[in-house]
């Protein structure tokens, strides 16, 4: 089950909320949408999953159109929408045996399909109440079981652990990766541990514009074209005589204090080099003890934060 | 179809689950055999075997109660969002709008029903002409429709129950008694149609037992006109421009 994106737009009034963005998503992969609120993540969901019609361009899920054969689509698509909108005045079980009848699951397939659902999503204590008496957490897993209740082959939830507790979100996010495993599936978040915990692809996207594309380690390297180390000399009296030693190696660009220990610096390599060997070496040569030397990664909180604010 | 019937089902449940569908039948009842029996022009006051009292009657208190039970249909799911999930399972727009209005027409259907102790007993006090009887429940299941459609399309438009109870309200007097009033101030072909718009006329030569193919096409076509427009309103989201 691929999904493939086509120069998709859509306007509303004058505003493009989606602008001219193209992507596939293959068979089997996980990809996280991140973007600010209000880039368009919400609504490209909105049209895969054939509720809005787009202005402009074309989504294929599996070969058929979002313009055409919307019925084939709906039935292989699970979906949980954002804020996760449900009947309150269902109790649990009557509403997944709703679903299971609307997404067509065959009569002797109902009640097993449920019970599954129930257990994957640990509804099982809360199962015969209704869903309006439910905490947020027990909604957003109903919210995921019927998304989930015809066994679709694609997954699209929109922020499917907001209003989780830290426990409950580890929980869901190990679901969603075991799901992955068989399914291909899309999930929006603006939580940027989220998507590197369960992503195998990551998606940003911002004002209607997809700005990366990649697996995290992708995006970290295109981000950070040098590299960048801590390094901790054993020398706390001898500091500005470290210092100028280190600005004079030729494959380092900046030195600077680390603000939060006397004796380290954060050492910024000139493009595409690498100083640490030089370092190291410049230790030898003087006989200063080297204590520590940590490449510090990029975060992808920095990377969200260029590529969405940069326009 | 098969949808049709389980979204049907799903709203007729939650007719039963809240007071709704209680509060519906008692009030319904209520005033119905209150008018039909006991005050006005009562069945005892016209001294006939006959259930014109209790249709005449009944053609009032639907208007008012039909977009009460119509208004949360679409408006609500649309604010809550559950709309949008219920579209985007394997169902098509129209299978929503049918649903809804089975749900609301059979819950019409069961409070009709309850008001058959009226026509035994009036069978049993006098002779009946069970055919205007007939035709006259007939009448009332057909305007019923008509109700129900327009009512849905607009909670269809809306996302404020509140709107749509109103906006059904107005549109529904025009059919009720406005196009009626105006019809006796023209001539002509415009007085024509406007008395031929008029709710009145048809429902009165049904329900005193003339079924009239012009009648029937009234009242289908205007609860057909109600459900595409309702449908419309909702894949108005669908379109590409």
């Amino acid at each position: 089950m691929s999904i493939v994106v086509n120069n998709l737009t859509k306007k509303f009034g004058t505003q493009r909320a989606v602008d001219n963005i193209s992507f596939d998503v293959k068979e089997g992969e996980i990809v996280g949408f991140l973007g600010p609120n209000g880039a368009g993540k919400t609504t490209t969901m909105k049209i895969v999953t054939c509720y809005i019609a787009p202005s402009d361009g074309n989504v294929n899920v599996n070969g058929y159109s979002v313009l055409e054969n919307q019925d084939e689509i709906k039935k292989k698509i699970g979906y949980l929408p954002e804020n996760n909108p449900l009947y309150h005045d269902m109790p649990v079980l009557d509403y997944l045996k709703f679903v299971a009848d609307l997404q067509a699951v065959s009569k002797d397939k109902v009640q097993s399909r449920i019970s599954e659902m129930v257990h994957v999503c640990g509804l099982n204590v809360e199962k015969h109440k209704k869903i309006g008496e439910l905490s947020k957490g027990f909604r957003q897993r109903v919210g995921l079981a019927q998304a989930m209740i015809h066994d679709p082959e694609i997954l699209i939830l929109d922020e499917p652990t907001s209003g989780l507790d830290p426990n409950q979100i580890v929980e869901i996010r190990k679901l969603i990766k075991e799901l992955g495993k068989r399914k291909t599936v899309i999930l929006s978040t603006h939580i940027l541990p989220e998507v590197e915990a369960t992503c195998d692809r990551i998606l940003i996207i911002n004002s209607g514009k997809i700005v990366a594309d990649g697996t995290s380690e992708m995006l970290r390297k295109g981000a950070s074209g040098q590299e960048m180390v801590r390094v901790q000399i054993g020398e706390p009296e001898k500091r500005d005589e470290v210092m100028a030693s280190l600005r004079e190696i030729e494959t380092i660009g900046i030195v600077d204090f680390d603000k939060e220990s006397q004796n380290s610096f954060i050492i910024n390599s000139k493009d595409d080099r690498s100083a640490r060997k030089d370092i190291f070496n410049l230790c030898v040569q003087k006989n200063w003890v080297l204590t520590e030397m940590t490449p510090i990664q990029t975060k992808l909180e920095d990377i969200f934060r260029e590529l969405t604010t940069t326009n | 179809m098969h949808s049709v019937w389980i979204i049907a089902k799903r709203e007729f449940n939650s007719f039963f689950d809240s007071l709704v569908s209680y509060i519906f039948i008692v009030v319904f009842l209520g005033i119905s055999g209150f008018f039909t029996w006991l005050f006005g022009s009562d069945i005892f006051l016209i001294g006939q075997a006959t259930l014109q009292p209790f249709f005449s009657i009944a053609y009032f208190t639907l208007f008012f109660f039909i977009p009460a039970l119509t208004m949360r249909m679409l408006a609500e799911e649309k604010r809550s969002g559950t709309l949008e999930l219920l579209l985007t399972k394997a169902v098509s727009d129209w299978e929503v709008v049918l649903g809804k209005f089975f749900a609301c027409l059979v819950l019409i259907l069961i409070a009709l029903a309850l008001t058959l102790p009226y026509y035994i007993t009036v069978a049993i006090i006098g002779p009946v002409d069970h055919g205007a009887v007939w035709c006259g429940y007939l009448g009332m299941i057909l305007m019923s429709m008509t109700y129900i459609a327009i009512g849905l399309f607009a909670s269809s438009i809306t996302n404020n129950q509140i709107v749509a109870f109103l906006l059904a309200l107005f549109i529904g007097v025009f059919f009720l008694i406005i196009f009626n009033v105006l019809s006796s101030n023209f001539t002509g072909t415009t007085g024509q149609v406007l008395s031929f718009l008029s709710m009145s006329s048809h429902f009165d030569s049904i329900s005193r037992g003339v079924i009239d193919s012009r009648d029937l096409l009234y009242f289908l076509s205007i609860t057909f006109l109600g459900l595409m427009l309702a449908e419309t309103s909702l894949s108005k989201r669908n379109i590409v421009e």
